[in-house]
């Protein structure tokens, strides 16, 4: 198994990560890792990371993910467990926390590192091109002393990244 | 494009040109696609499984990478051409059955060949001649750009493309290598190199793909991983495999040419005896003495018969193209009066 963040050294390290009590394994390179958990320790202590190493391999519950069901195509994840394949692409995120560990399993990652569509390349190329943009005004802003007019950019700015961590999640 | 032009043409796989070509047969990258939200053949219905044909044809006309591809609907196809396709490699045995809403492309050079409606909404595959990703690589990687300009692709930042299989997300690439190992066969050391292969996530399969036997000593190596690294990485950890195994094989056949000499001759000379003068063959006796002759081929035993003929006669007894050739359906036992016969005309001095 190679490790979640860099992909290229072998993962030795396994941590749970709670977000908004979503529970997700991280499989990492020592040097990840460590990276990883001064990031983490800021956010919580650090016994709770480590205690994710009991969780790991835990198997889903399920009985709650049997009626998972993806409202796009109506397969559930029953269905899924019986022909061994998906229904449509929203299924993914439909069982999305039954899949993640499955992915893991299969591929020993569940981070795509390759190549995208070409149209979404462009659509991210565009946003991130707002974003400097927002930043430089907002720097100007500062600089000029234009306080309110800084405080506006700012927020501007905070919407922007939420939209796109949001939007990231659904993608 | 006609089907029967085929006939006339070798196939890109079995052409004996590129790089290491005494051992690797060809190259091939699958790309595998989906539509956004419109459900996976299996579980689409009927309208949403022709929406899906005719947007991809329609993709498929519009990009200039593939002007020269001819576009056959299956349910249209009678079995012998179907079976045809499948022993050119240009589409799985999945796919030639129930052929409602699917459809096959092809390229003039056999060398671009696209799945509509098999497992995924889109299947397309880049092949080469002899030891050559890259190549293919380079092809494939444009024809995905422009498709996706066309059409809408299932995709998720961090799942990357979405299968129908959660075992190929991700890139959505299977890259395959066909090799011929007789030398590793013959000196019975070739379990212990497929079960190292396995250990590194990597599968075997025969001449015809999923579920099929290693007959002829060929042997279809794949990347099993197709989520967590980029296609560069997983195309490099194949062609990391594939040069350990080029090798391992050279290796072996240096000691058999070296050492056993008298053998191999005798194996090479018997199998081009019987090929000469077999009057009935099965298709299966055919690809095992093929094996041996091509060999001889290769380790220079046999000077007087080129490589590329060997081949193509690998494809050309299968049961499909003896029927082509022939113009009409025949049963087992005259395939293999026919089988013989054309085996004999294509060795004769
Ligand atoms: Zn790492
Ligand atoms: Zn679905």
């Amino acid at each position: 198994m190679f490790c979640d963040i860099c992909g290229k050294n072998a993962a030795t390290v396994h941590l749970t990560e709670i977000i908004d009590s979503q529970m997700n394994e991280l499989h990492l390179c020592e040097g990840c890792a460590r990276k990883k958990s001064e990031e983490m320790e800021q956010q919580f202590g650090l016994s709770d990371l480590l205690a994710g190493m009991a969780e790991f391999g835990k198997p889903v519950k399920e009985k709650e993910a049997v009626h998972a069901k993806c409202a796009n195509c109506g397969l559930t994840y029953a269905d899924f467990k019986k022909v061994g394949r998906l229904g449509c692409g929203e299924c993914y995120n439909a069982f999305r926390k039954y899949l993640g560990p499955l992915l893991k399993r299969i591929h020993g990652s569940s981070q795509h590192v390759g190549k995208s569509p070409v149209k979404l390349v462009k659509i991210a190329k565009k946003k991130a091109g707002d974003l400097q943009d927002l930043r430089t005004k907002l720097q100007l802003a500062i600089e000029s002393e234009a306080f309110e007019e800084a405080a506006k950019i700012r927020d501007q700015i905070k919407e922007l990244e939420q939209k796109e961590e949001n939007e990231g999640k659904v993608q | 494009m006609e089907l029967n032009d085929l006939l006339n043409h070798t196939s890109e796989w079995l052409k004996g040109t590129g790089p290491n070509s005494d051992i690797v047969f060809s190259s091939r990258l699958r790309f595998a696609r989906n539509l956004d939200k419109i459900p996976f053949p299996h579980w689409a219905n009927k309208d949403q499984a022709e929406e899906v044909l005719v947007a991809i044809e329609q993709a498929i006309k519009k990009i200039d990478a593939l002007k020269r591809v001819t576009i056959f609907r299956l349910a249209e196809m009678d079995s012998v051409d179907k079976q045809f396709l499948v022993e050119r490699h240009l589409m799985s045995l999945d796919h030639a059955q129930k052929t409602n809403h699917k459809a096959v492309a092809i390229d003039d050079d056999e060398m671009i060949a696209i799945m509509i409606n098999e497992e995924d909404h889109i299947r397309f595959q880049v092949m080469q001649s002899g030891f050559n990703l890259y190549e293919a690589w380079e092809i494939i990687n444009k024809i995905d750009d422009s498709l996706s300009k066309e059409l809408s692709f299932a995709f998720a930042s961090d799942w990357g493309y979405l299968t129908a299989c959660p075992t190929n997300a991700g890139t959505g690439m299977r890259g395959s290598v066909m090799l011929h190992l007789p030398a590793l066969v013959m000196t019975r050391q070739i379990d212990r190199v497929l079960a190292a292969i396995a250990k590194l996530s990597f599968t075997t399969r025969g001449l015809y793909g999923e579920g099929t036997q290693a007959t002829g000593n060929c042997f279809q190596i794949s990347n099993q991983v197709s989520l967590g690294h980029s296609e560069d990485e997983i195309i490099g950890n194949i062609n990391g495999i594939i040069r350990q195994i080029i090798d391992q094989e050279n290796q072996a056949r240096e000691i058999m040419v070296s050492k056993n000499r008298e053998v191999l001759e005798d194996r090479v000379n018997r199998s081009l005896g019987i090929l000469k003068s077999a009057r009935i063959i099965s298709s299966q006796e055919t690809i095992e003495l093929l094996s041996m002759v091509r060999l001889g081929c290769d380790t220079g035993l046999i000077k007087d018969i080129d490589r590329r003929r060997v081949n193509e006669l690998f494809i050309t007894t299968q049961p499909a193209h003896l029927q082509k050739i022939e113009n009409k359906k025949l049963s087992s036992q005259e395939r293999d009066v026919k089988r013989a016969e054309l085996i004999r005309s294509k060795l004769k001095l």
